[in-house]
């Protein structure tokens, strides 16, 4: 490097290249940077040997500190699960018929009941709970498969229509027009009937005519006057309340090919007290209903212990 | 140091000396860092239950990748505390053992599919992919309503075949009745106990709402339908061994 030499105009050394008269000048990096970099270097070896690093023959390096990211994983959720641990195990052994008696513990029900609507059920049910098109508003008082909290548990136990779970709530109106069953004459006649049970409509010739159909073919589940059998989950016909609409068309083709609605069972994918936490909320939302007979249902282990 | 140099001048001005060093000194990095994942414990592990996909749920996932779907959507639970109560168990790597390629995806702009298996019915599916904002109104998520009206007109065997040569385990008799499981899977009144023998927990019905169509829509939303939902995470023998593993 015979070339170096001190620039003149800045007094700092240069480095002793030149490219056709072009030279460099020799700045050194600042000390506090370099030691920096050093100490980065340092960082990283210390890094390598303390946490999970290089991939081996068999496996990675486990590091010393014996870190792995699902047991961090597994202390954040068990510290979650103890802050709330006293609240979970009060909730886990109280039989939900005894919630309501317990308004501190029904309150915390409902607010945890409230976040895990927002992350499960508010894509279906909606943001406010009110539903729509084909997914119950929860909301009011009317419930096609039972609105007491017991009755709200087993249908989020289970679901509605789930493949693959024998106990879930089931039925299947028949395709009334689909099927042959009906024809479309007589499914005119029987929407009429429908509308009338509601006011909707005024009485008709068509609207008795439809009567008896409606008596031969939908009391079964419908009940007499259209009130609706939540055995089967047959929606009330005459109250101003429809899941697929009120229009004589909505009501005629509910009739010619029914849509079933379809709720998943929530047991594999919340724990149990999640679920009861769920049912205290939606039971809260406004229509919830008492249990018509605590104690005469033996089946119901009634825990007396404070 | 002034031979060092000297030398170091000729890897400069030789073009392709350069490029062939430069392509040594990055291999070392891939050999170190990538080589091994192919055959350590912690990437290769099985895990029961896992099965390769059906020729439904296959046609599902090439159209979950035509229409970009992975762009705003991710299928990799990471294991976080808030990723796991919203979205379920974090991912395994066995999970996407069969996937080629993954969809892991880089982005959520929409949220993460991984575990939407069961989480919501057909029908719900159906008009989502129809008119997302008709049940969820904040949704930017575009319209695939068309997936009602186009047909599933593909020939499975030699999607399976594809696979097979890249290592999924598709046996002989899989690809010869890859035509029927395809139509069967979507066919309540099929008979699919063989489908079901060979693909354990596949779910057999139609999923579009339209009887006795196959359409793209059905096999979309019957890979939807299994997702997350081949291997039991939760069991206790799942949950021991990975509470066991230690290097990740």
């Amino acid at each position: 490097m015979a070339n170096k030499r001190i620039d003149e105009a800045t007094d700092t050394e240069t480095v002793g290249h030149e490219w056709d008269g072009i030279e460099e000048l020799n700045t050194p990096l600042p000390r506090w940077w370099l030691w920096t970099f050093y100490l980065t270097i340092i960082f990283a070896i210390a890094y390598m040997i303390a946490y999970p690093a290089w991939p081996l023959i068999e496996k990675g390096t486990e590091g010393m500190l014996g870190w792995t990211s699902r047991g961090q994983l597994a202390n954040e959720m068990s510290v979650a699960d103890q802050a709330r641990a006293t609240v979970r195990e009060r909730l886990a052994r109280i039989p939900i018929e005894r919630l309501p008696d317990d308004s501190d513990l029904m309150r915390a029900a409902v607010s945890g009941g409230r976040a895990a609507f927002k992350v499960n059920c508010v894509q279906c049910h909606g943001a406010g709970a009110a539903g729509s098109k084909g997914y119950p508003n929860l909301n009011d008082d009317e419930w096609l498969w039972g609105g007491d909290l017991r009755a709200i548990e087993y249908t989020l136990v289970h679901g509605i229509r789930q493949h693959g779970d024998i106990e879930t709530r089931f039925s299947m109106m028949p395709a009334f027009g689909r099927d042959g069953l009906l024809t479309p004459d007589q499914i005119r006649d029987v929407s009429s009937y429908v509308l009338t049970l509601s006011g909707k409509e005024e009485q008709s010739p068509a609207a008795s005519r439809g009567a008896d159909l409606f008596a031969a073919n939908c009391v079964v589940c419908h009940g007499e006057n259209g009130q609706g059998l939540r055995e089967f989950g047959a929606p009330n016909l005459a109250d101003a309340i429809w899941l697929y609409g009120s229009d004589r068309e909505q009501i005629a083709a509910q009739i010619d090919n029914p849509s079933h609605g379809m709720m998943p069972s929530w047991s594999g994918r919340l724990d149990p007290v999640t679920i009861k936490m769920l049912a205290a909320y939606v039971h809260s939302l406004g229509g919830g209903e008492d249990f018509v007979e605590v104690a005469a249902d033996p089946a119901i282990e009634v825990d007396e212990q404070p | 140091m002034t031979t060092m140099t000297e030398r170091h001048k000729k890897l400069e001005r030789n073009v392709t000396l350069l490029g062939v060093a430069a392509f040594l000194t990055v291999a070392i990095g891939g050999i170190i860092e990538i080589a091994p994942l192919f055959w350590i414990d912690n990437t290769i592990e099985e895990v029961d239950g896992m099965r390769p996909y059906t020729p439904l749920e296959q046609a599902g996932r090439d159209i979950y990748v035509r229409e970009g779907c992975y762009v705003c959507h991710s299928q990799m639970i990471r294991p976080f505390r808030d990723e796991v109560e919203r979205y379920g168990h974090y991912s395994l790597a066995a999970e996407s053992m069969y996937d080629h390629p993954f969809q892991w995806g880089s982005k959520r702009t929409g949220p993460d599919l991984a575990r939407v298996g069961g989480r919501y019915s057909d029908a719900w599916h159906v008009q989502h992919l129809e008119n997302p904002q008709s049940v969820v109104p904040e949704s930017v998520m575009p319209q695939y309503g068309f997936l009602l009206d186009s047909d599933l007109d593909i020939e499975p065997a030699s999607r399976l075949k594809a696979l097979r040569t890249v290592g999924v385990p598709y046996s002989d008799r899989d690809i010869a009745r890859a035509m029927e499981d395809m139509r069967a899977q979507a066919n309540p009144d099929a008979d699919a106990e063989d489908l079901l023998d060979r693909y354990p927990k596949a779910q057999v019905r139609d999923f579009d709402g339209q009887p006795g169509r196959l359409t793209e829509m059905d096999a979309l939303v019957a890979y939807l339908q299994m997702l997350g939902t081949l291997v039991d995470v939760n069991s206790a023998a799942a949950q021991e061994e990975l509470a066991t593993e230690t290097g990740r």
